[in-house]
């Protein structure tokens, strides 16, 4: 199997951002925030999250592995890591070989792993797990994605999420703000008359239709975006099939150390549906993620700016326990969250899941992942976890240095 | 709605948008010419042959002709209705190249929905679950006698046939085992084959019954199921009418069409189809195609350079077709509407209309598009003495990016 992007989930249903958006509700006053934020930079004392969602279902248990546990050898033979494979952890876990750059940055303190995180009445399809896991909402459906609504009760400037893909994931559209996105190769726009008239079209018109408002809104906000982010366009190759992770995190560093005032970024990287031949393929894309990741984090140490940035990973489910006839492994539950950055506490939280005690074949949950959203809400995003989540208390104490 | 503009909605949403002259017949006139039988038109597909894996130069030569191909014959076609529900099934059947990696299959799948585009489902759904392209994409191959594989059976039903929650954990295990068996040799023709050793021919307990099923019963198992229908008829409602699901009323209506050309008919006649409420965000394929029919500019007439830029065009907005992002299909409404789009929708526009003869046309009439906003009309004005960004400007404006 390549590296494709097999499942981005981006098209299910549901969640979109048309509400209060069509009625100009976010235009208040929107050139005098965005003037502020041109002329009076993200405080450099503020943290930044960057969100990495690995598409379509990351095996865990071949990510961080109990190599040593025999049920672990016996549920998957042919799939299974030797313990003298895995780059070892300690706990009786370690890393999938792929995965050296963590494992570097683990062994000098520089990473937490929350184990066995998943949500209550685990669903097998993508599209719902998905959806549960961008929405934060797992017993109902729900319009608005996480920093969506993050975005709507802290002022419903859309700058302050921003995605590096052209569809806009569902975890950053609000009620009344949908994030802004940012593509790799550049926003560049034609200058002179054609230019104005294009701006002109992002002009509200009282009463227009909601979609149209919609669509004028999204030119508006791109108008914004240039004069915001425009400087910083173009430095990665968009045409680069190896290393697209690299490239979006690239980004991501560049607009962070220029102090754009973007708080939470969503980058991505697809093909973790393994049904088959899973080996290979994990381990290939695990090695790219690794890669990327390690790049990051160690050009993030280097500035004040950069010390703020947390990156949270995490897949919609993990897999089976046990392998299927195909050397792959069919739709699972819970599975391992990374947490990386400067500000965080190393170390492993939560609990890891039994391979005995099994729930119809799948690992159960020990860690809600609405308690690692709540805590980086409040010790990353600096907001009360409540208005995002709110029917949710739970937290991973300790994650971050206070 | 007045007749024009419900007329324009005919287009938008049964074909990809009018082309000049077609507001001035009447809705009834209209649907009827749409939906009239007709052999499908439209140029022929690129000939292409199965490929060697290492042929990677050749393989991306193929997926640039097909994709040509389909964009040249989407625009050309006087039968609009057979490539939009083409389309349609495309982004339902939701099969990508980039796992696939063959352009003959590819083309092959295609053909298929065009050739079931408006018949009854059950054909085209029979077809899909052994059809080559998409045993590739959902494993198929893997799926053996033994520990199945589960992924076509689970998408079959929450995707394809029957729609999430009405199934269980259970059945996708049990259905998987049903569908074990077919095998893609990828220099062996169109046409997947069935390898008995391979397909577990035991009693399966799938949807609460028992049955030595294989891949035909249980689409037949599938497809009797009461929800089945009112599933596919969600899915071509939210694809050409509204985002909002049907009432049950409403829905019980679309059912009652034997096939597909008949469901078209009878969501077109539905009371919420001229609602100015219904309106829906043109995907970019659609969004681009319905411009260049209108300009009457075609892909194939393009030179190289251009054309390459027509699908990194469409790279940029995030929709290319044979690559849809996942099993689920192309995202919907204001997904597509993005800062980073407009960028792309921009340069497309004005590609397209640097091609097209304007020389003192109205963007409106050229476009069908009879109400302009103030702020519109005064932005494709700005500019008017240079008719092809006056064309580009209109086609960048809110009124013509969403089916109204």
């Amino acid at each position: 199997m390549n590296r494709m992007t097999r499942r981005r989930f981006l098209a299910f249903s549901g969640v979109t951002a048309a509400g209060a958006l069509a009625f100009g509700a976010t235009r208040v006053n929107w050139d005098d925030l965005m003037s502020a934020a041109v002329h009076d930079p993200l405080d450099p004392k503020a943290g930044v999250l960057v969100v990495v969602t690995l598409y379509g279902g990351n095996d865990g248990l071949n990510t961080v592995v109990p190599a040593s546990d025999h049920a672990y050898q016996d549920a998957r033979p042919d799939l299974a890591y030797k313990p003298e494979e895995v780059l070892d952890l300690g706990d009786g876990l370690g890393l999938n070989p792929g995965m050296k750059g963590l494992k570097g940055l683990w062994d000098g303190q520089g990473l937490a792993i929350v184990r066995g995180v998943g949500y209550p009445t685990p669903d097998h399809s993508h599209f719902r797990s998905m959806a549960i896991w961008q929405t934060a909402s797992p017993k109902s459906s729900v319009p608005t994605g996480w920093l969506g609504r993050w975005l709507d009760a802290t002022g419903a400037n859309p700058l302050h999420a921003l995605s590096v893909e052209p569809v806009l994931p569902p975890m950053l559209a609000g009620a009344q703000t949908a994030a802004a996105s940012f593509p790799l190769g550049g926003l560049a726009l034609p200058k002179g008359q054609l230019g104005e008239a294009f701006a002109m079209l992002g002009k509200p018109v009282t009463g227009e239709e909601p979609w149209q408002a919609r669509a004028a809104k999204s030119i508006a906000d791109l108008h914004e975006a240039v004069k915001v982010f425009g400087a910083h366009s173009g430095k990665t190759d968009k045409t680069s099939k190896t290393g697209a992770l690299a490239g979006q995190l690239d980004l991501v560093a560049s607009l962070i150390e220029a102090g754009v005032p973007t708080r939470a970024y969503s980058v991505s990287l697809g093909g973790f549906d393994t049904h088959a031949d899973e080996r290979g393929t994990q381990q290939r894309l695990l090695t790219e993620l690794d890669g990327a990741l390690t790049k990051f984090v160690e050009r993030m140490k280097k500035t004040d700016r950069g010390k703020q940035a947390v990156v949270l990973v995490y897949s919609e489910f993990g897999r089976r326990v046990k392998a299927n006839a195909s050397d792959g492994t069919d739709h699972g539950t819970a599975g391992p969250v990374f947490v990386l950055g400067d500000k965080v506490k190393h170390g492993f939280f939560g609990a890891q899941p039994s391979l005995s005690d099994l729930d119809n074949g799948d690992l159960k949950q020990t860690t809600d992942f609405r308690d690692v959203y709540a805590t980086v809400l409040a010790d990353v995003l600096g907001t009360d976890p409540g208005k995002v989540l709110p029917d949710h208390s739970g937290r991973v104490d300790g994650l971050f240095t206070a | 709605m007045d007749e024009r503009t419900a007329v324009r909605r005919l287009h938008d949403r049964l074909g990809f948008g009018p082309r000049p002259g077609d507001l001035d017949i009447g809705f009834d006139a209209t649907l009827d010419r749409l939906l009239a039988p007709a052999a499908p038109d439209g140029p022929a597909p690129p000939q292409l042959t199965p490929l060697d894996k290492n042929a990677t130069q050749q393989r991306a030569d193929d997926e640039k002709k097909l994709v040509l191909w389909w964009l040249d014959r989407m625009v050309a076609t006087t039968t609009p209705v057979v490539e939009r529900l083409t389309w349609f099934w495309h982004g339902h059947f939701a099969t990508s190249e980039q796992k696939v990696r063959s352009p003959f299959l590819m083309l092959a799948q295609n053909q298929t929905f065009r050739q079931f585009a408006l018949g009854p489902f059950a054909p085209l759904a029979k077809a899909m679950i052994t059809d080559p392209a998409m045993l590739v994409w959902l494993d198929g191959n893997a799926n053996r006698k033994g520990t199945p594989n589960e992924n076509l059976a689970r998408e079959f039903m929450e995707l394809f046939a029957l729609g999430i929650g009405h199934y269980s954990e259970n059945d996708v295990r049990e259905a998987a085992r049903a569908l074990t068996g077919w095998t893609v040799k990828r220099d062996g023709g169109t046409q997947a084959q069935f390898a008995a050793n391979r397909h577990d021919s035991g009693e399966k307990q799938i949807l609460g019954q028992k049955g030595t099923f294989d891949a035909a019963s249980f689409a037949d198992l599938v497809l009797a199921r009461p929800e089945s229908p009112k599933f596919v008829a969600s899915r071509l409602w939210a694809r050409l009418v509204s985002s909002t699901p049907p009432g049950d009323d409403v829905l019980g209506r679309l059912v009652a069409a034997q096939d597909v050309r008949s469901s078209l008919r009878a969501i077109a006649t539905e009371p919420a189809f001229r609602d100015p409420a219904t309106t829906l965000v043109k995907q970019p394929v659609e969004w681009l195609v319905g411009l260049m029919r209108a300009l009457g500019v075609r892909p194939s007439t393009l030179d190289q350079q251009a054309q390459a830029k027509l699908l990194s065009g469409l790279r940029g907005m995030g929709q290319v077709p044979f690559q849809p992002p996942s099993v689920g299909g192309w995202a919907a409404g204001g997904a597509w509407l993005t800062t980073a789009s407009g960028v792309s929708r921009l340069q497309l526009a004005q590609l397209v209309t640097s091609h097209a003869q304007l020389a003192g046309s109205d963007p409106g009439a050229v476009l069908g598009v009879d109400r302009w906003s103030d702020r519109s009309r005064a932005a494709w004005q700005s500019v008017a003495s240079n008719p092809a960004q006056a064309a580009a400007i209109a086609a960048c404006a809110p009124e013509y990016v969403v089916s109204t």
